[in-house]
């Protein structure tokens, strides 16, 4: 028979001690300086758990001594002045849009974080890097080999001015410089020939992004102020991004399609 | 000979000019094709033997008449046979000019800015915001003048009296406190009836009884007060509403017209507060009402002459006057807007069926607007869009899209030639009434904008948002 068993079977053949119910009272009462001794007296990991499920224990107590502290009677009108502040006809409506609006933001965010975005082509072929550049051997005997040369169409800028040459690693021949692009807008389904402002950004890389190389699926930056768009602030938009849609070293010409 | 008859006869055209209410203004007659506007306005005025020359638009078959009578038939192919009826309509002596750059940006309450009004005479301007704070603002220097605390909640809305010398405001803990604007102290104590939220409050108007004493305010709790300011306590209660009342305006004739979210129109009497119609018909919420005499109730004795009156017996008669020539002979119109995306025009006096739905916006109706001729109802929606009505027969006129967030109000400037409407894409859009198009856009807040009121004497246009700031515009 388990040991518990033998107990009850004692108690209930004998009954209990003569004592035991006052016993059974002040060990009771004791236990909780008990506690607090061990509670003092605990170290190391064992207070941390010890402490742990103390704080727990408290947070309840709390809970439940405010829950019986409430008073039944409720006052007419709520007192407190609440921020956020509506006029009366949109104080009965729940502004739901405000919440969307702000996990919108967060959503952005953490986009922005992983570097994804809602683009036309969220993925393109890598372009490896012996298929970008062309090594050009220099040097008297043509065994230095650290010049390359860009293969893939790029955008350089109005400024540009190319570093002496004799310390310029990355050649980009001014054949394959581009400052046009052709432009479709998504929605209208037009098509205009677009000046470049600049290179925003290269799936192949940030090495390829700050050389300004443009294969499919870069995103530019172009000149819209023929387009006539307006912020309804009353303010001329006069960039907007473009993602790359072909592959323009084979063709000659950037076609893109407007992000709008 | 006959070829001379024939020529006659084309340049001449069989016209009948008749006013709005259908009334012919003498027989059939001749016109020259290339008669314009400009004298068909002398003919007219010749005819109704007016001592001053008075301008009017003509309207043939609800569309203007911008150019002569022969480009019109032409464009339009209308038979020279059959005789062309040509409405004429009175318009405003004095034209507003539009508003169109801020002229001071004043801040000052620390909350965001829930309701902003001018009073009648146009001198002085309120506004109460979520700060509990009711401000009196001093439109010369354009500066704060007087910061009136007292409210315990938001201050969601606040009237003048057509007198002008009373200015009440509710909050949202239900207390209306009434405002002496020469010094800004409160009256008297804070007026405690309702249980929940004021949504309105309306005066009664000033032909019914001068001084101005009474006034009714609407509540969330379902039922409507009217108050006395002398006897500083309420002296009816108009309850019989199920859900909570949105808006609340008391009619020229001395009725009190209530719209609530149980989606009905109750109509009292406020000698004893007895129910008198209800106004059946919408599917939701009832959001907004509006008065064809709205606009004369509203300013009282005073329109554009800025007179100033001594006693306020002469105001009851100057008053009486005013709305007598608005109204005319036809019944008081009310119009209604509501969450089930229509609005209705009703005659109330006549009976207890809707006149016209006006279907067409595509959300919620939030605010409806008579013009102050009363000759057109505005109506802004959170559709973006505002759209306009013929006020007489509820007809769709034409709707002014620009807006790219909800609109929250509008507001018309004196002469009903310009329309104002604010939302919450902090903007505030002026449109021309005669070309259907929009006339000035007024960015400049930093967030929605909640409120907006033109001044009855038409110079300045004054709004307040959630950017806590209140912006004076001026032509």
């Amino acid at each position: 028979m388990p040991q518990g068993d033998y107990i009850e079977l004692h108690r209930k053949r004998s009954g209990y001690r003569l004592d035991h119910f006052d016993r059974k009272r002040k060990k009771e009462a004791r236990e909780v300086h008990k506690r607090s001794k061990t509670a003092q007296n605990a170290l190391g990991i064992k207070g941390k758990m010890f402490a742990k499920k103390r704080y727990a224990e408290k947070a309840l107590m709390k809970k439940t001594l405010a829950m019986h502290e409430e008073s039944s009677s409720r006052r007419k009108v709520d007192d407190e002045v609440h921020d956020g502040a509506i006029p009366s006809y949109l104080l009965d409506r729940e502004n739901t849009t405000r919440a969307k609006i702000l996990s919108n933001t967060i959503k952005q965010k953490r986009k922005e974080k992983a570097g994804k975005w809602d683009v036309p082509l969220p993925k393109v072929r890598p372009v490896a890097e012996d298929e970008m550049f062309k090594v050009i051997r220099t040097g008297k005997r043509k065994t230095k080999q650290w010049k390359r040369m860009i293969t893939k169409v790029t955008f350089v800028g109005q400024g540009f001015t190319r570093k002496p040459p004799k310390y310029e690693r990355f050649i980009r021949p001014s054949g394959l410089r581009f400052t046009k692009a052709h432009v479709t807008h998504p929605e209208l389904k037009c098509t205009f020939n677009l000046e470049m402002i600049g290179v925003k950004k290269n799936p192949n890389g940030p090495m390829y992004t700050s050389l300004g190389v443009v294969t499919r699926g870069t995103i530019i930056e172009v000149n819209v102020s023929e387009l006539g768009l307006v912020t309804p602030a009353g303010k001329v938009v006069w960039g907007k991004y473009a993602q790359v849609t072909n592959n323009p070293e084979n063709d000659g010409c950037i076609n893109a399609v407007l992000l709008v | 000979m006959e070829a001379e008859m024939e020529v006659k006869n084309k340049n001449n055209v069989m016209c009948l000019l008749s006013d709005p209410e259908g009334n012919p203004l003498g027989a059939p007659m001749y016109l020259p094709q290339d008669a314009g506007p400009k004298e068909l306005q002398i003919t007219v005025n010749q005819l109704l033997t007016n001592e001053e020359k008075l301008p009017y638009a003509f309207y043939i078959s609800d569309q203007e008449l911008l150019v002569q009578l022969g480009e019109y038939l032409q464009k339009n192919k209308v038979s020279v046979e059959k005789v062309l009826p040509i409405v004429y309509q009175p318009q405003s002596v004095f034209r507003i000019r539009p508003v169109n750059r801020c002229s001071a940006t004043i801040s000052g309450h620390t909350e965001a800015v829930l309701s902003v009004a001018f009073s009648p005479d146009g001198q002085q301007l309120a506004s109460g915001s979520g700060d509990t704070t009711v401000r009196l603002w001093d439109l010369n220097t354009q500066t704060p003048m007087f910061n009136c605390t007292g409210h315990k909640n938001w201050v969601l809305s606040i009237a003048w009296s057509p007198d002008g010398k009373h200015l009440v405001s509710g909050s949202k803990a239900g207390e209306l406190i009434c405002w002496d604007p020469k010094t800004g102290k409160p009256s008297g104590n804070s007026l405690v009836g309702h249980k929940k939220w004021i949504t309105g409050i309306s005066w009664e108007p000033l032909h019914l009884q001068a001084p101005c004493r009474r006034f009714v305010s609407s509540s969330k709790d379902g039922d409507a007060r009217i108050w006395d300011v002398t006897l500083r306590k309420s002296v009816i209660c108009l309850s019989g509403h199920t859900l909570a009342i949105t808006c609340v305006k008391w009619g020229g004739d001395g009725v009190i017209y209530t719209g609530s979210q149980d989606c009905t129109i109750k109509v009292w009497e406020t000698t004893q507060g007895k129910l008198i119609r209800e106004l059946k018909g919408h599917g939701h919420w009832v959001n907004s009402l509006a008065l064809s005499t709205e606009y004369v109730l509203r300013t009282g004795a005073f329109d554009h002459t800025h007179k100033h009156y001594a006693s306020p017996a002469e105001m009851k008669e100057a008053a009486l006057k005013r709305y007598i020539k608005m109204k005319g002979n036809a019944p008081e119109r009310l119009v209604s807007g509501s969450d089930d995306f229509t609005m209705f025009l009703w005659e109330p006096a006549v009976s207890k069926h809707h006149k016209t739905r006006m279907t067409g916006h595509q959300q919620i109706v939030n605010h409806v607007y008579f013009s102050p001729d009363g000759k057109w109802i505005a109506s802004g929606s959170f559709d973006k869009s505002v759209k306009l009505w013929n006020g007489i027969t509820g007809n769709f006129v034409a709707a002014f899209r620009g807006h790219v967030g909800p609109v929250y109000q509008i507001s018309w400037s004196a002469d009903s030639r310009l329309l104002l409407s604010c939302s919450k894409d902090s903007t505030l859009k002026v449109w021309d009434i005669r070309t259907k198009k929009l006339k000035q856009d007024l960015p400049g807040h930093a967030d929605e904008v909640f409120a907006v009121d033109w001044s009855p004497d038409g110079e300045k246009v004054a709004s307040g948002g959630r950017d806590r700031v209140l912006k004076l515009w001026m032509g």
